[in-house]
């Protein structure tokens, strides 16, 4: 890869299989090369059930890999650090805390003394504009309002790197695009580098700098996919479309291959 | 308006039906040893404080069983959490351990009673503190080990399941969120495994101390026992008292009713956010 010098997560050989309940063996992730710079913000894409899950959570420090390597600026990661953060699909906010007590969760862990946790947890809900609810209870609230919490949680601990896995699968398309400018909008105010895997092909393209295609069938990389649209992206734009219809193709074909159509 | 009245009147019917049938029956069966008139038994319930058989009065002996089921229901309480917590978050602990619990729970707590018997006889917690008069001694003299045993095996078990089942159901994403916000593993007990097992461990909490209450009787069958609202009720029957048998009854049925309702008030307020946010 060129771009070795300002690239903050290499991935090199990275494997991971699996026992399964009948015992035999599931290759999740097959050899992964992947390197990540500062700053990108990379999409993943592939099948149900190729890996992306577990590419990420290797990533996070929750998961150990058979074989191959994980780096954080050179580092190996064996654990989950604050300095790299996660957001999940659904259901993780703790629902007995209130939303501020959700979103200081992080420095709570850190010891951070409580008034200035409060303070800190204040601005990053301000940030996502939910400052409203900050006594609410997450099950008082709808299904973009909790992501949104979720990743002011995150934002909260100051992390380099967020990796993020689908987290807007459970949203309905508005408030999925709505989320979608936030998101953009965040990262380029904060410059964190996003690692984010969607089962949507439109959501890569509208938010990703290079799109990482997997395969259904080996637990590998198809194709590494640089986006250069111009930012902010118009879903008219000829060129939008186009790449769509390729990534598309791509995907079909592996989901003919596993055999599920 | 009508329909409050008709939903306050509901529970209300069984009973009072009830009553109506025992008085009638008592009436035509006419020998108060097999059934007491209700009157008699109620004139027992309306004066707690009577003495009784020259063994103390209703109030007082029921004082002394929540004393014993305290003791022995506390004590379990605070095993089955902290076994039941580090079993369920452990998967090797539980899967040394479970065989071990699942053999001994099928056995009745009164099944223990002839092995308590030759491991404690008829000693009490003022043997264990080594009192031998005096006012404290009165009192833990009261406390038999053998009869604490027999109701803390009856109040450990549904705790323990209860909280292990609590831990284990606690969502993998819950802690994998606190993981990768820096908890480490003593944040992840007590801001994550226990408050979210919290609802099931107070459900379980309830049911075990129904289950050690119910073991009253029994524990208070044991020799050296001369007080206590089951002994009451045994002491009456051999001496063919059946108003002061049906009186102990309904006060046993009375009290475990009240704890049970107090526990669901308290599980109603604290946990509501775990009904709501399914
Ligand atoms: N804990 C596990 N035990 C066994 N197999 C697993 C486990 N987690 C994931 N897998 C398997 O690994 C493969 C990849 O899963 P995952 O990373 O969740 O895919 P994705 O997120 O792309 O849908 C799947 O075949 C899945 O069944
Ligand atoms: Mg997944």
């Amino acid at each position: 890869m060129a771009m070795k010098n300002g690239s903050i997560l290499e991935i090199a050989g990275l494997t991971k299989n699996y026992c399964a309940e009948n015992g035999s063996i599931v290759h999740a992730l097959q050899g992964i090369d992947l390197d990540i710079a500062a700053n990108d913000f990379v999409c993943v894409v592939g099948p149900s059930g190729c890996g992306k899950s577990t590419l990420l959570r290797i990533m996070a420090g929750l998961d150990r890999q058979t074989d191959g390597v994980a780096r954080y600026l050179g580092k190996p990661i064996d654990r989950p650090t604050p300095q790299i953060g996660m957001v999940f699909q659904e259901y993780s906010l703790l629902p007995w805390r209130t939303v501020i007590d959700n979103v200081g969760l992080g420095p709570e862990f850190a010891k951070v003394p409580k008034r200035q946790r409060l303070l800190l947890a204040t601005e990053f809900l301000q940030l996502v504009g939910l400052e409203r609810f900050a006594h609410a209870y997450p099950h008082e609230l709808s299904g973009g309002m909790r992501q949104r919490v979720a990743i002011a949680r995150a934002l909260a601990n100051d992390p380099d790197v967020l990796l993020m896995d689908e987290p807007f699968g459970a949203l309905d398309a508005h408030t999925r695009i709505l989320l979608q400018k936030e998101l953009l909008s965040i990262w380029e105010r904060h410059r964190k580098t996003i690692v984010f895997v969607t089962h949507s092909v439109d959501e890569a393209i509208f938010l990703a700098d290079r799109i990482c295609v997997m395969s259904g069938t080996s637990g590998r990389i198809m194709e590494m996919i640089d986006v250069t649209m111009p930012r902010p992206r118009e879903r008219s734009n000829p060129f939008y479309g186009q790449l769509a219809e390729r990534i598309l193709r791509m995907l079909e074909g592996e989901v003919v291959k596993m055999g599920v159509l | 308006m009508r329909r409050l009245l008709l939903r306050a009147l509901l529970p209300a019917i069984t009973p009072l039906l009830l009553l109506a049938v025992w008085q009638v029956a008592a009436v035509r069966v006419d020998n108060r040893i097999i059934l007491p008139p209700m009157m008699d038994v109620l004139h027992l319930i309306i004066h707690p404080t009577e003495d009784l058989l020259s063994m103390g009065s209703l109030l007082s002996n029921i004082t002394i069983s929540l004393a014993r089921v305290m003791a022995g229901y506390l004590l379990a309480v605070v095993l089955a959490v902290t076994i039941g917590i580090t079993m369920g978050y452990y998967r090797p602990l539980f899967r040394t351990f479970s065989l071990f619990f699942a053999l001994f729970r099928p056995i009745p707590p009164l099944a223990w009673v002839p092995l308590v018997l030759a491991w404690f006889g008829v000693a009490s917690f003022a043997t264990l503190a080594g009192l031998e008069y005096g006012l404290w001694y009165m009192y833990l003299n009261n406390l038999k080990i053998s009869m604490v045993f027999i109701i803390f095996i009856g109040g450990f078990y549904p705790v323990l399941t209860s909280t292990i089942q609590g831990v284990q159901s606690v969502r993998t994403t819950l802690l994998d969120s606190a993981r990768v916000l820096g908890a480490g593993e003593m944040a992840i007990f007590t801001k994550v495994l226990l408050p979210a097992a919290a609802p099931a461990i107070v459900t379980g909490m309830r049911i075990g101390l129904g289950v050690a209450w119910m073991c009253l009787v029994s524990a208070e069958m044991l020799p050296g026992s001369l007080s206590g609202i089951g002994y009451l009720i045994t002491h009456a029957f051999t001496v063919a008292r059946t108003d002061v048998v049906i009186a102990g009854m309904i006060s046993i049925g009375v009290v475990g009713a009240a704890i049970d309702f107090i526990f669901r008030f308290f599980e109603e307020r604290t946990f509501s956010w775990q009904r709501r946010s399914r």
